[in-house]
């Protein structure tokens, strides 16, 4: 157990100011080396233990941030490895940022509750926590599983899939003429996998590029449309999508249920939903919705409130403000186009904390203000102000990082075509890439390959 | 009634090419073995192809070879022509294929058998095995059986009985064996032989659970009948390179006889397809499971109706016969089907069948009651290998009668098991994949199926297992030095290519030009020349003056481990990280519901197939990676508590 080198983003992503990297296993140390320079330009020194050193964290010749590291040599330490924890500055970008460096420098994202497992292995841990490390170890894979396809549902795992088939029959087709020479001939094979080889790569760039930072959280920020009936919700949704999606009338109470879909802001990606508007009814299927949407408002990361600035506001209105008085909320004044009731100051008075309350005035008919709602999202953010599981962010560092192997891969596939290696070789690298790839949508390898030769070649005497 | 009764160290039940092997490591680790046959006269048949070896087979029995069985000096004593199938590819996937005179192969195996010491050959069907409950596992309430049993013996359909301490079943596919000729069929073994028909239900009685599986075999043709001008001459290689490490190369560079290859047309498949309503594998009449790499030829041309033809290899049955097999032609249709459809085809216009083609439906065992040691998990003593496993093929079925007979031997030594690792051996990948994955064809060996086959080469089955066949007791102290002193001088020859530098001079640079290699800047050593694609050891004898004379087989070693370096390196570190869960042994006897926190799916499958190991447990469908970290948390704090205590 525990002989290759882990890392990852020990403190949550929230505004805490500071943030630590944690590194853990044989090689912590030599990655420190290569990525950290101290102030007075010597490298780290991981001689005497529990130090601490200020410096920088620079790679590609590039100062990243201004970070205190400290060493811990094993036994020493919370996993009983060599660990080395980097104390940076703690927004999410920086955190990232500084772990991918660590990450491309020897260290490989740890599993979920792997840092837990590891000290529990090399007895750092009291033995009754056993069980307790096995609910963590559960409890984080579920989450991670469960959050990797959700992320995953759509258009990537698609690709991934489709991929997947493409390799997979390469590699059936180099294995069934390596168990049938005499009848399936590999001859000419080398062009026409290579030709095949620069297209799956180009598919796959694009697909490490698409999981750089912030495109990746497909899952993305939950946002709430939240608000009475009729003051234009679905009309603010179909905005923000650029598209038809909702359903708009005048008819207040439309919307019957809570409505789902993603957007991108910048680098940001939001998971927005429209709800019904909260009112008293006494109509059982609005009601359900009205329901609904109070409960999405409960699992939001961030509320989108939505006030008719032309008309005055009522119980519902009160209601509402009362529910979501110390959440992160932007209020909308929409209609802003038409002459105005009620404006900033007056709201106000009956917020909560006007540090996480902003208020913007909006038209969803005109377009206005959208602008100013994207930049303050996007701030929100970058500050710490809107934070969501930290899993996540792990989980897709991981499938970036399993990306950047499977593209290791394939080159190598390409090296030894170039090189003129025998065609046993490719498939060494094609099933490497395939593993990979496997392993970022949950699917095992198993028997796919013996499967495939069957279904796809003539074989056997 | 008296009845006979003998006592013997061993029962080896069956002497197909699993039993020879199991019967012949018992008797040379000086057991007393008696090996029973239903027909001493059918001893190591070849009922199907006339073959030893092929793809990934051939690594099976050059494995065997070195662990001290058999297979690879009887079939270097009797083939007839011999070909290295794959030459323009890797190291790894280059394969020794020979075809066998059959009857010699049988009469050389029987010879071998006949003068081994503490080895009796009995003729008699044995129709029981006898066994005792366990201590501790006495009747359970819930079946009113024993739980487990330990072995005592076997009995034969006259009631004789035979005690040993431990018994190998290697009845291939003699039980319940049924044989089908399109719309008939009778039940017999292979060839018309008896088959054996009570064995199952005493195994039935014991709570072994048993498949039903199938196979088939082409036709048998006359040579006289065959006009070969209308095919493709297939010779043997030129230079033979033997099975065995310990058959001397010279002795097998002798005459050699041609395959023929020819190819069915679309008025065959014509033929086929106006007739799948007679076929019982359409039909609906054979229920057994089929091998998919060995289709029968209805099967391929419905399955690729895009090819045009299918090719036909016309292969001779041995020096003193002349039937010819007809490799690719397996089918179960009705007998006029089969000389309609075979008239179609170049050469064979005229041709006169001497034996049908059919399909074989036998009963074998669910391997997954098996431990990788081969022995029954339920019956202590009592080890299985070959057909009777589910696997197909004779190489398959020689290792496992092999391992299977040097367990059963240990067993009595008292000493541990022998179980190769996928790492190890395709041996290792083989009985692993039959007791630890779901099985629901006859298995069959390929290159695909072993993950480090790079080091798994058919060219170092020496240097992999000649160490391990001396430690069971079946190499000799001679063969055991000769492969330590290969080894050594592979190992002081790679080193001294890495050291001894080229210097840039006219020779070295006109002999790179004229092999299209690009000219040295600065000097280099001899090993990143052996590395360039467009070179190798053997092209650089010219510059390489102080070349010590080696032997052929220590220079491809050394060429291969340098030339392909990077990517041994690399396989070799996989294996390091594979090796890690294997060491990690799980006891048979835990209840994983124990375990709080393994999923219940897990916890079930893991009470099934009670795995030895962390590693074999990974491998099981149904167990996922978090379980696996769930397991090793667990016994990780298992085994600190034993120690504490």
């Amino acid at each position: 157990m525990g002989t290759d080198t882990i890392a990852a983003i020990a403190t949550g992503l929230t505004n805490s100011g500071i943030g630590i990297v944690r590194i853990s296993g044989p090689d912590a140390f030599t990655v420190i080396k290569n990525i950290f320079v101290r102030k007075n330009g010597a490298a780290a020194d991981v001689e005497k233990s529990h130090t601490v050193q200020y410096g920088y964290i620079c790679a590609d010749g590039e100062c990243l941030d201004e970070v205190l590291i400290l060493v811990m040599r094993g036994p020493h330490s919370y996993t009983g490895e060599d660990t080395v924890e980097i104390d940076c500055h703690g927004g999410i970008r920086m955190m990232r940022r500084i772990l991918e460096t660590v990450l491309t420098h020897g260290a490989r994202a740890a599993e979920p509750g792997e840092f837990t497992k590891r000290a529990f292995l090399n007895g750092r841990i009291d033995l009754s926590q056993a069980e307790a490390v096995i609910d963590v170890i559960n409890a984080k894979n579920n989450y991670a599983l469960r959050n990797s396809v959700r992320q995953l549902n759509g258009r990537m795992s698609e690709k991934i899939k489709s991929l997947r088939e493409e390799i997979l029959y390469e590699i059936a087709y180099i294995e069934s003429a390596l168990d049938d020479p005499e009848h399936i001939s590999l001859d000419g094979y080398r062009e026409k996998l290579q030709k095949k080889l620069i297209d799956i790569i180009g598919q796959v760039k694009i697909l490490v590029d698409s999981a750089e930072y912030g495109r990746i959280v497909e899952e993305g920020i939950r946002t709430v449309i939240l608000g009475k009936p009729n003051v234009g919700k679905s009309s603010l949704m179909n905005v923000l999508l650029g598209e038809d999606r909702a359903i708009v009338t005048e008819i207040a109470g439309t919307t019957r249920d809570t409505l789902e879909e993603q957007v991108q802001f910048g680098d940001i990606s939001l998971q927005i939903v429209d709800t019904a508007g909260i009112r008293d009814t006494e109509d059982a299927v609005e009601k359900i919705g009205v329901e609904r949407a109070m409960g999405a408002a409960a699992d939001a990361d961030l509320i989108l409130y939505v006030i008719d600035s032309s008309a005055a506001l009522n119980e519902d209105d009160y209601k509402i403000i009362d529910m979501i008085r110390n959440r992160k909320v932007i209020v909308l004044l929409n209609k802003s186009d038409l002459p105005a009731i009620v404006d900033k100051d007056s709201l106000t008075a009956f917020l909560g904390n006007p540090a996480s309350q902003k208020v913007i005035a909006v038209s969803a008919k005109e377009g206005t203000g959208f602008d100013e709602l994207k930049k303050e999202i996007q701030e929100m953010f970058y500050e710490g102000n809107i934070h969501f599981n930290d899993e996540i962010l792990i989980t897709n560092l991981r499938q970036k990082e399993r990306l950047t192997e499977v593209l290791e891969s394939l080159e190598r596939v390409n090296e030894s075509i170039e090189n003129r290696l025998p065609e046993d070789f490719f498939s060494i690298d094609l099933m490497d890439a395939y593993g990979r790839l496997g392993s970022i949508i949950g699917e095992e390898v198993e028997d796919d390959v013996v499967n495939e030769i069957f279904k796809r070649f003539c074989v056997g005497k | 009634m008296a009845v006979l009764e003998e006592t013997y160290d061993v029962v080896i039940v069956g002497a197909g090419h699993a039993g020879c092997e199991a019967a012949l490591a018992c008797a040379r680790l000086g057991l007393e073995t008696i090996l029973f046959t239903v027909s001493v006269d059918s001893i190591a048949l070849m009922p199907c192809n006339p073959n030893i070896g092929g793809t990934s087979k051939g690594h099976l029995v050059r494995e065997l070879d070195a662990l001290g069985g058999e297979m690879g000096r009887n079939i270097d004593k009797t083939f007839i022509q011999s070909r290295m199938l794959n030459e323009s590819k890797g190291p790894a996937v280059h394969s020794l294929r020979a075809q066998a005179d059959k009857q010699e192969y049988s009469r050389q195996m029987r010879k071998t058998l006949e003068n081994t010491d503490c080895l009796t050959i009995r003729q008699a069907e044995v129709s029981e095995i006898v066994t005792l409950p366990e201590a501790g596992f006495e009747d359970t309430v819930m079946t009113g059986k024993p739980k487990k049993y330990r072995i005592t013996g076997v009995k034969t359909v006259s009631g004789a009985i035979y005690h040993a301490k431990s018994v190998v079943l290697a009845t291939g596919t003699y039980l319940k064996a049924r044989c089908i000729y399109g719309d008939v069929s009778y039940y017999t073994g292979p060839n018309g032989l008896q088959a054996a028909n009570h064995l199952t239900d005493s195994l039935k009685a014991h709570g072994i659970e048993m498949f039903r599986f199938k196979t088939g075999t082409p036709a048998r043709v006359d040579r006289r009948s065959l006009d070969f001008s209308k095919m493709e001459e297939q010779p043997g290689d030129e230079y033979v390179q033997p099975f065995s490490f310990s058959t001397v190369p010279s002795s097998v560079q002798k005459e050699q006889v041609s395959c023929w290859l020819t190819y069915t047309n679309e008025k065959t498949h014509e033929i086929i397809r106006r007739n799948l309503d007679r076929s019982p594998l359409f039909s609906g009449e054979i229920e057994g499971t089929g091998p998919r790499y060995c289709p029968s030829i209805e099967d391929k041309v419905v399955k690729f109706p895009d090819k045009d033809r299918h090719q036909i290899f016309v292969e001779p049955e041995g020096l003193y016969t002349n039937e010819m097999y007809l490799s690719g032609m397996s089918s179960s249709l009705p007998e006029d089907v089969q000389h309609a459809m075979y008239k179609t085809i170049p050469g064979l216009e005229h041709v006169k069948i001497v034996r049908n083609a059919y399909a074989i439906e036998y009963d074998c065992i669910n391997s997954l009651q098996l431990k990788p040691s081969l022995e029954f998990k339920n019956i202590e003593g009592l080890f299985s290998g070959g057909q009777f496993n589910g696997s197909s093929g004779y190489e398959e079925a020689a290792v496992q009668g092999f391992m299977a007979g040097v367990n059963a031997a240990m067993k009595i030594l008292g000493r541990e098991p022998y179980v190769l690792d996928r790492s190890q051996a395709y041996i290792g990948v083989l009985i692993d994949d039959l007791v630890t994955k779901e099985n629901h064809e006859p298995y069959r060996m390929m290159t695909s199926r072993a993950e480090y086959r790079l080091l798994l080469r058919q060219d170092n089955a020496d240097l992999r297992l000649r160490g391990i066949g001396h430690a069971i007791g079946l190499v000799s102290d001679e063969e055991y030095e000769e492969t330590c002193k290969k080894e050594q001088q592979i190992e002081e020859e790679i080193r001294r290519l890495e050291k001894t530098n080229v210097g840039v001079n006219l020779h070295v640079q006109e002999f790179l030009l004229r092999h299209k290699s690009t000219p040295l800047k600065s000097g280099i050593t001899l090993a990143e020349l052996v590395k360039r694609p467009e070179l190798d050891y053997f092209m650089l004898t010219e510059v390489d003056d102080e070349r010590p004379d080696l032997s052929k087989e220590v220079i491809e070693q050394v060429n291969i481990n340098i030339k392909y370096a990077g990517y041994i390196q690399r396989q070799k570190q996989q294996v390091e990280q594979f090796k890690k869960l294997e060491k990690k042994k799980l006891d048979t006897d835990f209840d994983y519901r124990q375990i709080k926190g393994l999923r219940l799916e897990a916890a079930q499958k893991l009470n099934m197939y009670k795995p030895i190991s962390v590693g074999q447990a990974s491998r099981i469908s149904g167990v996922s990676p978090a379980d696996i970290s769930v397991l090793l948390v667990y016994f990780e704090k298992y085994n600190t508590d034993q120690i504490t205590k």
